[in-house]
């Protein structure tokens, strides 16, 4: 038994040129033939002696943090562009899906367009002929087959361009993170077909950082950082080890005295965590949040209060809640640990940032540190129906539901 | 291969090894991989029809603009520089004479300038998707092609209205400068669409460039026009000098300078192989740069 994938130690080095962009003119090449002084380039192996194999009806997830390398290697194994170091042997047909709609042109019509994509994938044009009716079908457009692609919504341009991909026939399919988009209806639909095609035996190769969908399609998962294979075996396992590791470099901040900004007020240490765990493990969706933080206090008796704001990954302010450290308003000088408790079932899956602020009487700062922690809270990947997707939305809490005849 | 749709555990038992299909290398050296290309051939076709589909989406006049284009400088040629350049001694009407250089010329033209771009405009599928690249620059001369046969048409059309018959050579002269023009095309065309991923300064380069050869080719002047001789070895060392005296020599009587063609053709051919040696070495680093 042979594999169907060999990737023997593949290596990708770009050269970072620091002061030209993204493509050189003639006049900066010119210029530098007569200056002595050359643009340092750095070197920057963005993969770095990567192997494994893969047999054939395997389906294997690929995840890693942004930087990590998915990308690059997603690129080689799709011949777009060659490795440094290494060589890839493939027994089987690979078809790539790096973007769904690639090379779709606005001005021509579904149809057409249905024909052109599906011949760049590789698909022959009897091929495409015959499967024309199940691809209009799938996408649910046939309406506006013949109208220009520039007149469809988003989403139908989406649906479109995911059914052409979806009756792909490869031997090996690798995809990257296509399933982050359009709505929840044509997403499920989309896992459900991706399902089908783990299922039917072929080997698939799927990127992603959305975990409950590497969970869901691959048995195996290869976590990739720093452009190295840091772990490979069984998804559930990686997935774990890989949500564990994730969180440990932010969700604990200790501080030493040089960092300390005010007089009277000097914090210690600040960490978050799920309840009844430690910093070090996942806070999923079902979680109490508890912030807690360690402090010096050098006002006697003074009404000390702490506020935390909650922001997520792109900035919106979430929350702002604090409390008042002691009831009767005189917090005599020490040291103290103020935990605070977010409820479970509010936040959804997301990465958010708190800043934390000491105030006096809850009118004047005593000391404010922006960002100090930073965590992500993940899908509790349990009871989630057939829906594998990110909810949208900043919150997500349990609604109660209940339908009765009337 | 079929697969039979089994489970997983089961299909990965009773599956025989596939021979190795490929592999992917950090060089590869072939110049042409002319297999590959072969596989991948109904992509020309549709590269080439996405072209012509999208040129000519809403146009009003459509495909007329093919042959209107050629039509209105033959005019502008016949009214004007026919008298200025004070042109005798033609065997065939100055119209005629000029339309059948204009169709190849704009044939080279047109394929030159798409080709050159194409690499750049097709950017965003290159980043994305495999396919052997030469295609693309390959499918637009294609594309042009299309527009020379409209306008071929006119062109008989005319032949038959000015009564110019032309000799039986139009047989093999006629696609031997199809040829010509295609060579001609191919490889400054390859060439230039590698150099424009690389340096968009190539982009203003490729008009003028057209410009100047239009006019140190005889295209709507004879070349018996040019009394100097090393002037006329000069004009002879253009690719498309070959292309535009091939597609004369069923119109003219005179006897075409055979050693003329000959330098033509074989500068033709070197621009060939540099232009694609040079797009295979860059080829594989496009998605890095584009």
């Amino acid at each position: 038994m042979q594999p169907i994938l060999e990737i023997q130690h593949i290596g990708k080095r770009y050269n970072i040129a620091h002061q030209s962009g993204n493509y050189l003119s003639m006049r900066e090449r010119i210029s530098q033939l007569f200056t002595r002084e050359k643009t340092t380039k750095e070197e920057f192996w963005a993969l770095k002696d990567v192997s494994f194999s893969v047999m054939p009806g395997e389906s294997i997830g690929i995840i890693g943090r942004n930087g990590a390398g998915k990308s690059t290697l997603l690129k080689i194994l799709s011949k777009i562009t060659p490795p440094t170091t290494g060589k890839i042997i493939s027994r089987g047909r690979i078809a790539s899906l790096l973007e769904v709609g690639t090379g779709f042109h606005t001005e021509l019509s579904g149809r057409e367009n249905i024909f052109f994509n599906g011949s760049l994938l590789g698909m022959k044009h009897a091929e495409i002929k015959n499967k024309f009716d199940e691809i209009v079908d799938f996408s649910g457009v046939e309406k506006f087959l013949d109208t220009p692609l520039k007149h469809y919504s988003s989403g139908m341009q989406l649906r479109l361009a995911f059914a052409v991909a979806a009756f792909l026939e490869p031997e090996i399919l690798i995809i990257d993170e296509v399933l982050a988009v359009g709505d929840a209806e044509f997403q499920k639909k989309c896992m459900g077909k991706m399902e089908d095609v783990s299922k039917s035996g072929r080997t698939i190769l799927f990127v992603s950082h959305h975990m409950a969908a590497v969970r869901k399609l691959c048995n195996k998962a290869i976590l990739l950082k720093n452009g190295q294979i840091d772990a490979h075996g069984d998804t559930t396992d990686i997935s774990e080890y890989y949500l564990r590791q994730g969180l440990s470099s932010q969700t604990e901040k200790n501080f030493n005295d040089e960092e300390l900004k005010s007089k009277s007020i000097k914090l210690k240490r600040a960490a978050v965590y799920a309840k009844g765990q430690t910093p070090q493990d996942p806070i999923k969706t079902s979680d109490e949040v508890i912030f807690e933080f360690d402090f010096i206090n050098n006002l006697h008796q003074h009404n000390i209060d702490i506020t935390i704001d909650l922001f997520d990954q792109t900035g919106v302010h979430v929350s702002h809640f604090g409390m008042v450290c002691s009831e009767d308003e005189k917090l005599p000088n020490g040291t103290y640990r103020t935990t605070g408790t977010f409820p479970a079932h509010i936040l959804n899956t997301n990465r958010f940032n708190i800043s934390v602020m000491f105030g006096l009487n809850q009118s004047q700062v005593l000391a404010k540190e922006n960002e100090i922690l930073t965590f992500d809270v993940v899908d509790d990947i349990a009871n989630r129906g057939k829906n594998f997707a990110k909810f949208p939305g900043i919150i997500h809490p349990v609604c109660k539901w209940k339908t009765t005849p009337i | 291969m079929q697969k039979p749709k089994l489970n997983f555990a089961s299909s990965a038992l009773f599956m025989k090894p596939d021979p190795v299909l490929y592999e992917i290398n950090a060089a590869q050296n072939r110049l042409l991989n002319l297999s590959e290309l072969w596989r991948y051939r109904e992509l020309f076709y549709f590269f080439t029809w996405r072209d012509i589909k999208v040129k000519y989406k809403q146009t009003v006049l459509g495909f007329l603009w093919a042959i209107l284009q050629p039509l209105l400088m033959m005019l502008i040629f016949t009214l004007f520089f026919a008298r200025a350049l004070n042109i005798q001694n033609l065997s065939i009407p100055y119209p005629v004479f000029v339309f059948s250089g204009l169709i190849i010329w704009n044939f080279f033209s047109s394929a030159l300038t798409n080709a050159s771009n194409s690499m750049v405009n097709n950017a965003p599928i290159i980043k994305k998707i495999y396919f052997p690249r030469l295609i693309i620059p390959v499918s637009s001369i294609l594309g042009a092609l299309f527009d020379f046969i409209m306008a071929f048409v006119l062109f008989l059309i005319l032949l038959v209205y000015y009564q110019t018959t032309p000799s039986l050579h139009a047989i093999y002269c006629w696609p031997l400068s199809l040829i010509a023009t295609a060579i001609a095309s191919l490889g400054l065309g390859s060439w230039l669409s590698a150099l424009n991923v690389k340096y968009r300064d190539f982009r203003y380069v490729i008009p003028f460039l057209v410009q100047v050869l239009f006019f140190v080719t005889p295209v709507i002047y004879p070349t018996s026009l040019i009394e100097q001789e090393w002037i006329q070895y000069l004009i002879a060392l253009s690719p498309m000098y070959a292309a535009i005296e091939l597609f004369r020599i069923p119109l003219l009587d005179a006897m075409p300078n055979y050693a003329f063609l000959f330098m033509s053709m074989a500068n033709g051919i070197v621009f060939l192989f540099v232009g694609l040696i040079y797009f295979r070495k860059t080829e594989d680093f496009f998605a890095d740069l584009a």
